[in-house]
């Protein structure tokens, strides 16, 4: 333990703390813009600096050690008058059109502008004036607000290893961009949007299309139907200011029709049926001899992650398309025959903790339905926008049910939005479908948590089936390199793109620690625990749509409509 | 009149840089030898009791940033020697290493020795890649002659950004990537190049220890000022009469190097200012000339040593220009990882211009002054915080030929 004393508070603090760690554990707060607590220390915006007795230098309290006998104080007039400084010189070529942010009220930026009370600027106001860069269907990039806090760029090569994003020039001139030169299309981007919670802020955010719904809303023609995926409610609270997973199913479909929704269904009846479809896949694989492992194929920025980096590994993917995508090939046949409208004037929104989804809504092959499939998805954040924007108090709120035919869902779906949830999930229905038994006990929790990659094996009366599961992809990469070396021991792979799973996906509410991931980690076992049917097989409308409009898994109408195939998009550098 | 002492340029002039033998004539590599015939243990206990300080601008105490190294536990230490001589005006590492490249390795291998470390880099600056063949070729010999045992050595050139002189921006460029300083803690003799104990020094650092091993700890120590003894090189520049080189004891003062040196000020003109120690180096005006040019005795008047670069301006210099010139260059300079150096020397830089063009007033010298003061006791590395010293220290003791140009 190290004694130090901070603005006067003596303090005993272990030893190897930062200064920023000892100011927080004597409830001192210090000030701080590029640290991100789950990164590399940064030490590059400044802002932390404090006194230290004995030094002229002011310190980084993010990265500086304490010792035995240190003096700090975190907030005499030469640090103020430095803190102040450094916040104006950032300002002034930092765009002062917050009201129009994407980031308007949640911008590390415009907190400290608001605490150090930065008025009147003394240095002169230039804007950099660089492109916006709106290539991506699922991300913009905004370079006039960027502070050069690196954390993007951590994110993207550290957590993900994409490396899509880096740095160029020096000086004042330095700048992020995407690697291989143009705009973020042509980079590695995979889309998954981690960046985004790692900017504090306006300078990357989703391409937002809050103002397409609208007009769908207002369009009297359009019939405008969603699908909720499983991460979302519980995400959904935190952006309108309740504890995560406070807001219940019924409240959240009461607010959604509220917005404008016509008819509300569910993501995790098409998670459901996934597990019918994957499941029999694999065990089809495993008889028949088929490429293994065999890996999931839900998350979209593991989908493009693994079209660009593994391009030869793309058989080892499951043909199913996501929930999303079952679910919009599905709203505009399957449903639109149930409900006798015409499909042509189905509009069809997703809401998703994902901006990959984005991107995957519009892939051009997207279209089994005949239509697009999903006209529209809109992430956690801009539902919360539209909540906010509605004036609902949703602790007043009646609660109301799914529509029919696509609404019903089980405990094995709702899991799909954490790690090892779809694992779970498969398992609960393979390990029936395989042995005939029932399955007792559903928890499967070696597989949960947030450690980046899990293993288990499940013995199915005799056929031992070996599964890993993968969060980040930086942890999917490990597990492809040893599949690509012909060395992986496992039958099936489940990857999610963000950390934690889809609870931590780019759309959802700015996630800034992964404490929070595993905070809603744990909500959405809670769920799948309060819930009286856990098996996806068990689904009554899962085996409905078999009986009266796909007949089996794996049948000639699952492969029309709800299959896939994925291509090369392996990018060199020219 | 005060005289030279040669100690880091005892053999200029007497060898041939492309024949180890002439060195080795001189007397080349008896230190290496001793050093060898010592513990590490009394061959740093004797460097820290010479009390040889960096070349570099730094002035950290040479033999205990050693026993750093040689305390720390590793598979492998590095040895690197800062040739990255970048101040505008300095030439005095080249001097060393172009015309006697062998006292610079022998000092290198004794520090390789007295730290444990096997391998060992000459980061030159980008612009003398004339010096890339004759370090190779030096480096050749000794290997060829086996005085450096296990210890392998490698040129490696910078590519022109001023701030890899900064020693973990240098470790950075080593290891390929962008030449931009890490905070310290931890230090490069802990965890250092790829992560493991280094040590940094300069070309002239190091190019006086063959001969501190071979005369002692207290003879180095009792030469020049107490506090930092030995000798140190200046090269002379400007509106001097000789614009030369010398290697001089650290107890002179600055007037001795302008006037016994120098030869005074050209065309009979009046002195104005110098700036000492590179372009980071505060504006020194006439009533200060009597100071030392220790490190500790120039860092009291807001000056530096640093590198021993010495530029003499008259009476008809424009000092103002001047520091717009030397702003820009920061502003160039400046690696961008820090915001207040990154946004700090572009803001600097700007204000230099609107008062130097005729736009300005007191206002904007009150703005520079807490900007650089700011920046001074802010920004990450050494640059951020030495570059404002010019501009402080005109704004102090030139404030007249500011007030000329307001508008």
């Amino acid at each position: 333990m190290a004694n130090v004393i901070i603005d006067g508070i003596k303090a005993s603090v272990p030893d190897g703390s930062t200064i920023l760690q000892a100011a927080n554990q004597v409830g001192v707060r210090i000030p701080t813009l590029c640290y991100h607590p789950d990164q590399s220390i940064k030490a590059n915006c400044r802002v932390c600096v404090c006194e230290v007795e004995g030094n002229r230098l002011l310190q980084a309290a993010c990265a500086i050690p304490v010792f035995d006998g240190m003096v700090i104080k975190t907030r005499s007039p030469k640090v103020i008058e430095a803190r102040k400084t450094i916040l104006e010189l950032i300002l002034a070529n930092h765009p002062q059109d917050c009201l129009n942010c994407i980031r308007n009220g949640n911008c590390e930026l415009q907190e400290l502008a608001e605490e150090y009370c930065i008025r009147e600027n003394p240095f002169e106001y230039k804007v950099r004036g660089f492109a916006k860069d709106f290539s991506t269907p699922s991300l913009f990039r905004d370079p006039d607000k960027c502070v050069l806090c690196r954390r993007c760029i951590e994110a993207c090569s550290v957590i993900q290893s994409v490396n899509a994003l880096g740095l160029q020039n020096r000086g004042h001139h330095s700048m992020v961009v995407p690697t291989m030169g143009g705009n973020l299309i042509d980079s590695p981007c995979v889309m998954c949007g981690q960046c985004i919670h790692a900017c504090p802020v306006g300078a990357i955010g989703e391409v937002e299309g809050i103002n397409d719904f609208l007009a769908a809303v207002a369009d009297p023609d359009k019939i405008v139907v969603t699908q909720i995926a499983p991460a979302v409610r519980l995400a959904i609270s935190e952006e309108i200011g309740m504890e995560t997973g406070a807001m219940s199913m019924e409240t959240f479909v009461t607010g959604l029709r509220q917005v404008g929704f016509d008819h509300v269904l569910h993501t995790n009846f098409t998670a459901d049926l996934t597990i019918l479809e994957e499941g029999n896949e694999l065990l089809k694989r495993v008889k028949e001899g088929g490429t293994l492992p065999m890996f999931t194929s839900c998350s979209p920025g593991w989908i493009n992650f693994c079209e660009t980096f593994y391009p030869d590994l793309l058989d080892n993917l499951s043909t199913c398309k996501s929930p999303q995508q079952m679910f919009g090939s599905l709203v505009k046949t399957y449903w639109a025959e149930k409900m006798g409208v015409d499909p042509s004037r189905i509009y069809s929104v997703s809401i998703m903790p994902c901006v990959a989804k984005k991107f995957e809504a519009s892939r051009p092959e997207m279209n089994a339905s005949g239509y697009r499939d999903v006209d529209l998805v809109l992430t956690t954040r801009e539902v919360g926008r539209l909540f906010r924007m509605s004036g609902l108090d949703f602790s007043k709120l009646p609660g109301s049910n799914f529509d029919s035919w696509m609404g019903a869902y089980t405990g094995a779906a709702v899991i799909f939005g954490a790690s090892g949830g779809v694992m779970e999930a498969a398992l609960r229905t393979v390990y029936e479908v395989v042995t005939g038994n029932t399955l007792e006990d559903v928890n499967f929790t070696g597989i949960r948590g947030f450690d980046g990659i899990k293993e288990a094996e499940v013995d199915l009366n005799g056929l031992v089936v070996k599964v890993a599961i993968a969060h980040s992809l930086s942890n999917a990469r490990k597990l492809m390199d040893q599949v690509r070396a012909g060395e992986s021991p496992y039958h099936f792979i489940e990857i999610m793109a963000c950390p934690g799973g889809c609870i931590g996906g780019g759309g959802q509410p700015i996630t800034k620690r992964n404490a929070k991931r595993i905070e809603r980690i744990d909500a959405i076992y809670l769920e799948d625990e309060g819930l009286p049917i856990r098996k996806s097989h068990e689904n009554p409308e899962v085996k409905q749509i078999y009986e009266d409009f796909l007949q089996e898994p794996l049948g000639h109408k699952s492969h029309e409509l709800l299959h896939t195939h994925y291509h090369d998009k392996h990018k060199t550098v020219l | 009149m005060a005289e030279e002492m040669r100690i880091v340029l005892r053999n200029y002039g007497k060898v041939d840089p492309l024949n180890i033998d002439t060195y080795l004539a001189q007397g080349g590599y008896k230190g290496l030898e001793k050093a060898r015939s010592m513990g590490t243990a009394d061959l740093i206990a004797d460097v820290k009791k010479a009390n040889l300080r960096g070349r570099g601008g730094a002035g950290f105490n040479c033999g205990m940033k050693w026993s750093f190294a040689a305390s720390a536990q590793a598979d492998q230490k590095y040895v690197i020697c800062n040739a990255d001589e970048g101040e505008p005006g300095t030439y005095k590492d080249r001097l060393i290493m172009e015309n006697d490249p062998q006292t610079l390795i022998e000092g290198m291998a004794i520090c390789a020795y007295a730290i444990g470390a096997t391998k060992g880099f000459i980061y030159l600056r980008g612009e003398y890649p004339f010096l890339v063949d004759t370090l190779n070729t030096a480096i050749a010999q000794a290997k060829d002659k086996g005085l450096l045992k296990d210890f392998d050595l490698e040129v490696r050139s910078g590519a022109g950004a001023y701030v890899c002189g900064e020693e973990t921006a240098l470790i950075e460029s080593i290891e390929g990537k962008r030449g931009e300083p890490r905070f310290k803690p931890p230090f490069p003799p802990n965890i250092g190049l790829w992560g493991k104990p280094t040590i940094v020094n300069n070309v002239e650092t190091f190019a006086n220890v063959p001969v501190i091993v071979e005369k002692g700890g207290d003879w180095y120590a009792a030469i020049g000022d107490k506090a930092y003894p030995g000798t140190k090189v200046f090269t002379l520049t400007g509106d001097v009469n000789n614009r030369t080189f010398f290697e001089v004891p650290t107890n002179l003062t600055i007037r001795q190097l302008i006037y016994d040196f120098g030869g005074g000020i050209r065309d009979g003109k009046k002195f104005k200012a110098v700036q000492i120690g590179g372009t980071s180096g505060g504006f020194i005006p006439e009533s200060l000339l009597d100071t030392c040019i220790a490190f500790d005795s120039m860092s009291a008047i807001g000056a530096t040593l640093g590198s021993g670069a010495t530029f003499v301006m008259d009476e008809t210099r424009d000092i103002v220009d001047i520091i717009t010139r030397i702003a820009g260059f920061f502003e160039h300079e400046s690696c961008g990882k820090c915001a207040p150096c990154r946004e700090g020397t572009a803001r600097v830089a700007e204000l230099m211009e609107k008062i130097n063009e005729g736009h300005g007033s007191a206002k904007d010298t009150t703005l520079l002054n807490k900007l650089g003061t700011v920046m001074s006791y802010s920004c990450l590395c050494g640059l951020g915080q030495a570059a404002p010293a010019p501009v402080l220290t005109t704004i102090k003791h030139f404030e007249a030929d500011y007030a000329a140009k307001f508008k």
